[in-house]
C-alpha cells in the first residue's frame, strides 16, 4: 500500500486476497483515528472497509480501495473493481440477500452506517462510495 | 495466522491473538469442529478479545462454528467481545443469534460448568 500524493490523507490499496482485506481495514482505522473519529466509530469504519474489501475479493478477484478525507471533512471510502458487476443493486442492498451463500448483511450494513452511500455497477465493474461524518 | 487451541479438562479454548483473515476464521472453525471429537470435548470457548473487527463474515463464521459444534454434542461460548466491537456490530445490524456469550474466559468457563451440571 502506498500513500497517494494528491491528498494529505489519501490511501490507495490494491485488494487481491484475504490479507489485503485485513491490512486495508487496519489502515482505515488508523486514518479514522488520525481524523479525530472516536474509537467506536473507527471500529465501525474498519468493519465497513472489511465488508467492501471482501466483496472485491469474493466477486471480482481484484480491485482497489481508496481512503481519505473529503472536502467536506468526512472520511470517504471508495471500493472499485472491474468485476462482473452487481445484477440487481436494489436487491444487494436488502438485508439477507446474497448470491454467494453469505449472510447478506455486508452492503446493507455499510449503507446503514454511512452518511453518504452510492453504488455504480455495470457489466464492466462496480464502484461503491461511502462517506462518514464525525459525530 | 493459526489460532492456538488449548485443552483444559473437557473444554477447548481458542484464544484469538490478533486480527484474523477470512481464511484464518474458516480454518479455526474447521479445526475446532474436528478437535471436539478427538478430545471428547463438552465445551468450546472462543476468546475474541484481540479480534479487531467483527463484520458479517466473522459473525456468520462464529455462528456456523457454534451450530456445528452443537451438532457434535458440545456447547460453544464466545467471550471477550470488546465494547467498540459490540457497538459496531449493533450499528451494522449483526448478531450472533442464540450463541451464548460471556464477558471473559472465567465467565465462559463458569457458563459451561453450569450447563454441564444442569444435564
Amino acid at each position: 500500500m502506498k500513500q497517494a500524493e494528491d491528498n494529505n490523507f489519501s490511501i490507495s490499496a490494491q485488494i487481491t486476497c484475504a490479507e489485503d482485506v485485513v491490512v486495508a481495514r487496519q489502515r482505515g482505522r488508523t486514518l479514522a483515528r488520525a481524523m479525530g473519529f472516536s474509537p467506536s466509530d473507527a471500529t465501525l469504519i474498519a468493519a465497513a472497509i472489511s465488508e467492501l474489501a471482501r466483496n472485491i475479493v469474493r466477486y471480482a478477484d481484484r480491485g482497489e480501495l481508496l481512503l481519505g478525507k473529503s472536502e467536506d471533512g468526512m472520511l470517504f471510502v471508495i471500493a472499485r473493481d472491474n468485476g462482473p458487476g452487481i445484477a440487481d443493486v436494489e436487491a444487494a442492498l436488502r438485508p439477507g440477500w446474497s448470491t454467494s451463500g453469505g449472510l447478506g448483511m455486508g452492503l446493507p450494513g455499510v449503507k446503514r452506517i454511512s452518511d453518504y452511500f452510492e453504488i455504480v455497477s455495470n457489466a464492466h465493474g462496480t464502484t461503491v462510495t461511502m462517506r462518514k461524518r464525525k459525530r | 495466522m493459526a489460532v492456538p487451541i488449548l485443552k483444559q479438562g473437557d473444554v477447548l479454548i481458542a484464544s484469538i491473538q490478533s486480527a484474523l483473515t477470512d481464511v484464518d476464521l474458516v480454518a479455526l472453525r474447521d479445526a475446532l469442529v474436528e478437535q471436539v471429537a478427538s478430545h471428547r470435548t463438552r465445551g468450546v470457548i472462543v476468546d475474541v478479545t484481540a479480534l479487531d473487527v467483527m463484520d458479517s463474515f466473522a459473525s456468520r463464521t462464529l455462528r456456523d462454528l457454534a451450530h456445528m459444534i452443537r451438532l457434535r454434542g458440545a456447547r460453544t461460548v464466545i467471550v471477550g467481545i470488546q465494547p467498540d466491537v459490540a457497538f459496531a456490530m449493533v450499528q451494522l445490524g449483526l448478531t450472533l443469534e442464540n450463541i451464548p456469550t460471556a464477558l471473559d474466559l472465567e465467565e465462559g468457563l463458569a457458563f459451561l460448568s453450569a450447563v454441564r451440571h444442569a444435564r
